[in-house]
């Protein structure tokens, strides 16, 4: 960063925000997904069996800490967990229509994700490997990735006093590029877990809806929803009653009985504030004027009063002179020259002291 | 003139500390909790917002961010309010309130900038949002928001301790002068600063219409942050009064008495207009986002509790309050409104965020989180004290009398 660039933004509030909406024009709906070739997973939670493999993956392959319960013990699948800044995947058993199943949590690495959106020191990068992915050499701590996420998926390590950071799925990036699969899925023992290309994850999901009628419900969540995920799942349908095909929200019973929030929009979560945001130029540009034409406004008024008020004691003056001189004429007239000086003399004075009076009464009303 | 109590500071005398360091109740109760939170900030510093906050991974944002940053900058608002209505619209006769409400928002802007360096995992990187700048992102509008208007509050402010200073160091003399020159400029840029970051505070939310009751929340959110700031500013200037003449009545000079009811009656009508068209506006987009059906449950009955008895109720008390001439109603209500605006403010950042999750994951603030939002209270007041026991806030320093600015 040199000296000019820092300026430039801190100079001027307007134009960085309107780069942002810039940013956001160019990123529209239009251009999904941004990464045709980017890698996904699809999890099929009709055949995941909550066995916790992909969890003891998860921690040895990210060295993560040891479990307070090992992975062995599946009762702990009952319970609600979410991912925390230790446990980057979990998975929770959830009654679907009365009957078990298991769903793994973990990020979704969506296209455009609302982490990345929300943070302001740009600590997330969606790869084009699909991978989300943060550096905390730059995070402030403020944790706001963590509200703007509709997955309450990063975890933050609230124990710690030095380096606190958030900590989240990473797609295990690291192995991407090694060529390798994501811990997880190398570990599922039942392939509850597909490993592809998204869009080829997409057809193998409408595949296997159409290979097994009544297995699956007819959505594929994450294809859209929050603008679209890199982690889809299938959920199991209910009891084979068919569900209509263009109402997602219909999906919507077995998704969330599966914890899964179906009305999210299928635009990215960032879009929700870009409106506002683009308002920002706007009011930088217009506030200014409208304040100071208020304020102009204002000091007309105030001087037109002025100028009003300077009028009306000139005209009170020039009448009160023109009585004066009447009155003195007329003296002279009737009673001699001497009589009207000392008229003239005697009315100039009484008038003076009212003055002196008035402006002493006028400048105590003024403090 | 008449400056009964007020101990104006000299040139060899230059600390009025007195009323500050006197075993009085009040003083030993400041100085328990001053102590009490230098404790559990060393704590939280040196273990971890985990060791003294209830804060979760679905509940990052807690009562330091609901209470000290949120409320405390909406409730600063009466630093752009008062100085519009003065410096723009020309109501010369709030004069004498500009300067406490400029004093009270520069305080409380400064310590919500001091009460985020205890939510922030890393206090010390708060400048990288300049340095890495997320554009994308509302958090950092309002970062850079707050820090400039911080800075302009400064400046509005520093008149003051210039006066005080002006004695002993005659160069604050030439800076007073440039300073009282500006302040139309800053007047305007205040209050452009301030309709981007408190609606921006109400934009925050808006990434998570998943996480927020629809009852509350809104693609209108940013506008009705920025409305309520509005009544919220016109309340404070009230609701502050109410304890300062309480406190420090001694330090208001005549000018500052005789305008002080005038000022209450003015800003209770101008907070009763704006807090029925916060009404308004909210009733309104409640009906058009079909939340209709909501208003049945038991949120919808906490949103009426909301809008009737913390919006409606302290619009009407005003209204009455103002007409009648009743300076003890509208002191009274301004106390309602304040409240109130705290309540919505919990209700975004708290008590209908995650309102989806079982009640055993719901958030509630630990005592230290609490004990630190008193603290920080705590702090505000006691630098507003030392400042009006010092500065001429309240009253017209003798040496700068009846000049016009």
């Amino acid at each position: 960063m040199n000296r000019r660039k820092f300026l430039t933004i801190l100079g001027s509030a307007g134009v960085v925000s309107a780069l942002g909406s810039a940013k956001v024009a160019e990123a529209s709906p239009a251009s999904f997904p941004y990464y045709p070739d980017s890698w996904g997973v699809l999890h099929d939670t009709t055949r995941c069996i909550g066995c916790r493999r992909c969890e003891a993956a998860c921690q040895q392959v990210n060295h993560l800490p040891e479990p307070k319960v090992p992975f062995t013990d599946l009762a702990v699948t009952e319970k609600k967990r979410h991912t925390t800044a230790y446990e980057w995947t979990v998975v929770n058993k959830y009654e679907v229509n009365g009957k078990p199943y298991f769903r793994k949590l973990q990020c979704f690495h969506c296209n455009d994700p609302a982490c990345a959106s929300a943070c302001f020191a740009r600590c997330f990068s969606k790869l084009p490997n699909g991978a989300v992915v943060y550096d905390g050499s730059q995070c402030v701590g403020c944790r706001y990735c963590m509200v703007a996420c509709p997955f309450y998926v990063p975890g933050f390590q609230y124990d710690l006093a030095w380096d606190p950071l958030v900590q989240k799925c990473t797609f295990c990036e690291p192995r991407l590029k090694e060529g390798k699969l994501p811990g997880c899925v190398e570990a599922c023992p039942v392939d509850a877990l597909t490993f592809g290309r998204r869009s080829d994850l997409i057809k193998i999901a409408r595949a296997r809806m159409a290979e097994n009628p009544g297995r699956y419900v007819d959505y594929l969540y994450g294809e859209y929803d929050a603008g679209g995920t890199a982690w889809m799942v299938l959920a199991p349908a209910a009891g084979g009653a068919p569900v209509p095909v263009d109402d997602p929200q219909g999906a919507g019973t077995e998704f969330k009985q599966l914890g899964l929030d179906t009305h999210l929009g299928s635009q990215p979560m960032g879009q929700l504030t870009y409106g506002a945001l683009g308002a920002v130029p706007m009011i930088v540009a217009f506030w200014p004027v409208l304040f100071g034409g208020a304020w102009a406004m204002t000091k007309r008024r105030e001087a037109m009063a002025k100028l009003e008020q300077e009028k009306i004691i000139k005209d009170a003056k020039d009448d009160l002179a023109a009585a004066v001189d009447a009155a003195v004429r007329k003296i002279g007239e009737t009673e001699g020259e001497g009589a009207a000086e000392r008229a003239r003399q005697a009315m100039t004075e009484a008038l003076k002291a009212r003055e002196a009076q008035n402006s002493g009464d006028g400048h105590g009303e003024e403090k | 003139m008449d400056t009964h109590g007020i101990i104006i500071p000299t040139k060899d005398k230059l600390f009025n500390l007195e009323p500050l360091l006197s075993k009085t109740p009040g003083n030993i109760i400041t100085w328990i909790i001053l102590a009490v939170g230098f404790v559990i900030t060393v704590i939280r510093f040196t273990v971890g917002i985990g060791s003294v906050t209830n804060l979760t991974e679905a509940q990052p944002w807690g009562l330091w961010i609901g209470f000290d940053l949120l409320c405390g900058v909406c409730l600063a608002a009466g630093g752009y309010f008062t100085t519009v209505a003065c410096y723009v619209m020309g109501m010369k006769h709030f004069h004498s309130a500009v300067r406490p409400a400029v004093t009270t928002a520069f305080l409380g802007y400064a310590f919500v900038v001091v009460a985020l360096l205890y939510d922030l995992g890393h206090p010390l990187r708060l400048p990288y949002m300049f340095f890495f700048p997320g554009t994308t992102s509302v958090l950092f509008e309002v970062g850079l928001c707050v820090a400039t208007y911080l800075t302009v509050l400064f400046i509005e402010f520093s008149v003051a301790p210039m006066e005080w200073l002006a004695q002993k160091f005659p160069w604050l003399l030439t800076c007073r002068k440039i300073v009282i020159r500006v302040t139309i400029l800053l007047t305007i840029f205040g209050v452009t600063l301030s309709t981007l970051h408190q609606s921006s505070l109400g934009s925050l939310y808006l990434i998570a219409p998943g996480k927020l009751h629809p009852l509350w929340y809104s693609p209108f959110m940013p506008m009705f942050f920025f409305v309520s700031s509005m009544a919220a500013g016109a309340s404070m200037v009230i609701f502050e009064g109410l304890f300062a003449h309480k406190g420090v009545h001694q330090y208001m000079d005549a000018t500052h008495l005789r305008e002080a009811d005038g000022v209450v009656l003015s800003f209770a009508r101008a907070a009763s207009f704006i807090l029925f068209a916060y009404f308004m506006l909210k009733f309104i987009d409640m009906l058009v986002q079909a939340n209709l059906p909501w208003l049945g449950t038991g949120w919808g009955a906490w949103w009426l509790v909301e809008m009737f008895g913390f919006v409606l109720l302290p619009a009407l008390l005003y209204a009455k309050g103002a007409r009648d001439g009743n300076v003890g109603l509208c002191r009274m209500t301004s106390v309602l409104a304040v409240a109130g605006i705290v309540l919505n403010r919990f209700n975004v950042s708290m008590i209908a965020f995650n309102w989806q999750l079982p009640s055993a994951e719901r958030y509630f603030p630990s005592i230290w989180e609490i004990c630190i939002s008193i603290f920080v209270v705590t702090m505000i007041v006691t630098a507003y004290r030392f400042i009006v026991y010092n500065m001429p806030v309240l009253y017209e320093h003798p040496d700068f009398k009846g000049e016009e600015h």
